[in-house]
């Protein structure tokens, strides 16, 4: 009953294990990727119960570049979609301080992510098919005080979706980028975010859902978060740099 | 924070932790006296921890499932309706399942949840192969019928008060198809009420609703419905196409509060006619889908919105078989009296009681429920007195004002269960609102 195969980069985030649940009640078989994938055995029975579908586990690490071409060529099958979950919020105030720890940082939503889909990219284009799902973030649409070093490294991959999408579009590949605002994860607990605001990890497993289907190119989850980065991106420099949001 | 269960009321200050690992729940146990906490259905105190709440919602995963016996296992923090999307296509229903699907398998084991099938089956704890719980010391222990069966005995309705419930083994029921095959009986007053239920003991599931607001000769007004599950043979063309029921509906939501008067005694009144009426011209027999039978009030996802702010009170107590008529008569009596109304008023028949601590007892248990408001309190000691005199007991999952005394009265089995608690070290490391408010 397999309706195709999706692998989830960083499966080990609440966003990648909602997504794999979501494609998995379809019947894709699934991919999970992350490092120490081994610990994601309870994962991958919960899928297999819940859904009667194929889980395979997969050491995968972003940060370790020279892994990527064996890490793709390396997969029993390549999937129809890959959906990129990695990433790391860090501590702004800490990242200021430690460029070392500010480099992990942008190494890991955005050198990290772009390798690997550089990689899967050519395979998918010689294949002349699949969908790249790159889950990057509003912080990225304008750099602000509070999360700069995420949000830039952000910019950088949401740059790069749309520099992919652009080259693939008449390929068969479809690149779809998600900013998908405050998500309701492991990465925020603790934050006190705005509840209206807030996804759900099932709510962005969704919208994605939705947007492999429909081909969309770049979405928001809550409708609401388009709206605010339209206003935030249209702020003169010379008040937004004065203000503190 | 501020926390409350599903009847809103009351609205306690308690700590929230929502724990990823066993690690993390052993060291907040450290912390100090908690209870854990599932998807938050019980309407009163019962999941609020006094100070801290753990909130199990993390612990979702399904472990392993034996298609030969039916067995699931899975963790804690599993719901129900997962567990129903999951395995009803694939023949599997809950052998026990309450009113709602948006609970966790764990608040399940917790409150010994029933079904409408109690008369014939029992409640959840007969479908419950084992439970691995957290004790006070962090450490997990194996619990069934022939491994720790003390503890297991004590947890299955023991309100979280035992330990954290981690993860369970329980097994489904068979079924060819997801359809109901559904009875259903009017009956004009009380007296006819039970002997309908009583003459159909046979029928697996087995309720009525009751317009709480008859009076007179027609107090217990109701109608009876008995139901089966249908078999493949039984289903029509369309429903042959979906043995198993279509995905259910998107649901209703009732996005704001609506204002406490909306539900005055004018529009309980006109609602219960209506119902009555409405159901008595369906009598007969009919084919239900699984979701508008078992869960009728989910399909409106915040239902407990529309008591409005100040929130609701659900009273629901069981009576032994003996005084089951006359006890009902004078519980519907006194809140038709009271014209506080109530949406919905449930009866039904409980079979054998087992266990330590759990609510069924042979008899009849009864439902209603109140909207918050300045006479309901009055009205629910009333009640409260009936049941006792009667020979009744209450149920903990919906409590939310009972005092100490009247819940020890009213059951000689609490008593055992504070010195259990007291003699194995629980009463400091597992506290909630209702267990400080009804000294457990």
């Amino acid at each position: 009953m397999s309706k195709g195969s999706i692998l989830i980069l960083g499966a080990r985030s609440d966003i990648g294990k909602a997504v794999a649940h979501r494609f998995a009640a379809l019947g894709y078989s699934i991919q999970l990727a992350a490092r120490n994938a081994g610990s994601l055995e309870p994962d991958k029975a919960d899928i297999k119960v819940r859904h009667n579908v194929d889980v395979d586990l997969f050491e995968f690490d972003a940060l370790d570049l020279d892994s990527h071409q064996a890490f793709a060529t390396g997969l029993p099958v390549l999937p129809d979609v890959i959906v990129c979950a990695v990433g790391m919020l860090g501590d702004q105030a800490a990242d200021e301080k430690d460029e070392m720890a500010a480099c992990k940082v942008m190494r890991s939503n955005y050198e990290g992510p772009a390798s690997i889909f550089s990689v899967f990219a050519n395979l998918f284009e010689k294949r002349d098919s699949g969908t790249l799902v790159g889950i990057s973030s509003v912080a990225g649409e304008r750099g602000r005080a509070a999360n700069y070093v995420y949000g830039s490294a952000k910019a950088g991959f949401t740059a790069y979706l749309s520099g992919l999408r652009n080259r693939l579009a008449a390929k068969g590949v479809h690149v779809i980028t998600v900013l998908p605002g405050f998500v309701a994860t492991q990465m925020t607990e603790g934050l006190d975010l705005p509840q209206k605001l807030t996804a759900e990890p099932e709510e962005v497993a969704a919208a994605i859902e939705k947007a492999v289907g429909k081909g969309s190119n770049v979405i928001y989850v809550r409708r609401i978060w388009q709206l605010i980065m339209m206003i935030i991106r249209n702020i003169p420099e010379a008040v937004f740099k004065r203000m503190s949001i | 924070m501020k926390l409350s269960g599903w009847g809103r009321y009351p609205v306690c200050e308690t700590e929230v932790q929502f724990p990823r690992t066993q690690e993390a729940v052993s060291a907040a146990l450290r912390e100090g006296p908690a209870i854990a906490r599932g998807n938050g259905r019980s309407y009163g105190d019962t999941a609020l921890g006094a100070p801290n709440t753990l909130d199990m919602r993390h612990f979702n995963r399904m472990i392993s499932f034996d298609d030969a016996t039916g067995t699931l296992t899975a963790e804690a923090g599993v719901l129900l309706a997962d567990v129903i999307s999951s395995f009803l296509p694939r023949g599997w229903f809950p052998a026990v399942t309450p009113g709602t699907k948006f609970v966790t398998l764990g608040g399940m084991i917790a409150a010994d949840v029933h079904g409408k099938n109690h008369h014939r089956d029992g409640s959840f704890r007969q479908f419950v192969d084992w439970i691995d719980l957290m004790d006070e010391t962090g450490e997990v222990l194996r619990c069934s019928r022939t491994q720790n069966a003390e503890l297991f005995d004590w947890t299955l309705g023991g309100m979280g008060l035992t330990g954290v419930i981690l993860r369970t083994a329980i097994r489904l029921r068979r079924v060819e198809t997801g359809w109901i095959s559904q009875t259903t009986l009017p009956a004009p007053n009380l007296d006819a009420a039970i002997d309908l239920i009583e003459s159909n003991l046979d029928a697996l599931y087995s309720v009525a609703w009751i317009d709480c607001l008859a009076t007179g000769s027609d107090t217990g007004r109701s109608l009876v419905m008995l139901g089966e599950h249908a078999l493949l043979a039984e289903l029509g063309k369309d429903q042959s196409a979906h043995p198993f029921g279509t995905e259910a509906k998107r649901s209703l939501s009732v996005p704001i509060d609506f204002p406490a008067f909306s539900l005055n005694r004018y529009s309980i009144r006109a609602f219960n006619s209506l119902y009555y009426w409405n159901g008595g011209r369906k009598s007969g027999e009919s084919l239900v889908h699984w979701n508008g039978y078992f869960y009728p009030l989910d399909a409106i996802l915040a239902w407990n919105r529309i008591y409005g702010r100040r929130g609701f009170c659900q009273f629901q107590c069981a009576l032994p078989l003996e005084t089951s008529a006359k006890g009902l008569k004078a519980l519907l009596t006194e809140t038709s009296n009271a014209g506080l109304g109530s949406f919905l008023a449930v009866l039904k028949r409980f079979g054998e009681q087992s266990g330590q601590f759990s609510f069924p007892m042979p008899g009849y248990t009864l439902a209603l429920d109140f909207p918050m408001g300045r006479y309901t309190e009055d009205l629910l000691k009333r009640l409260d007195d009936i049941t006792i005199e009667n020979g009744g007991r209450f149920y903990l999952a919906k409590d939310a004002r009972m005092s100490a005394a009247t819940f020890a009265r009213s059951d000689d089995r609490v008593r055992n269960f504070k010195h259990m608690r007291r003699d194995a070290g629980l009463d400091h490391r597992f506290q909630s609102h209702q267990s400080k408010r009804l000294e457990l």
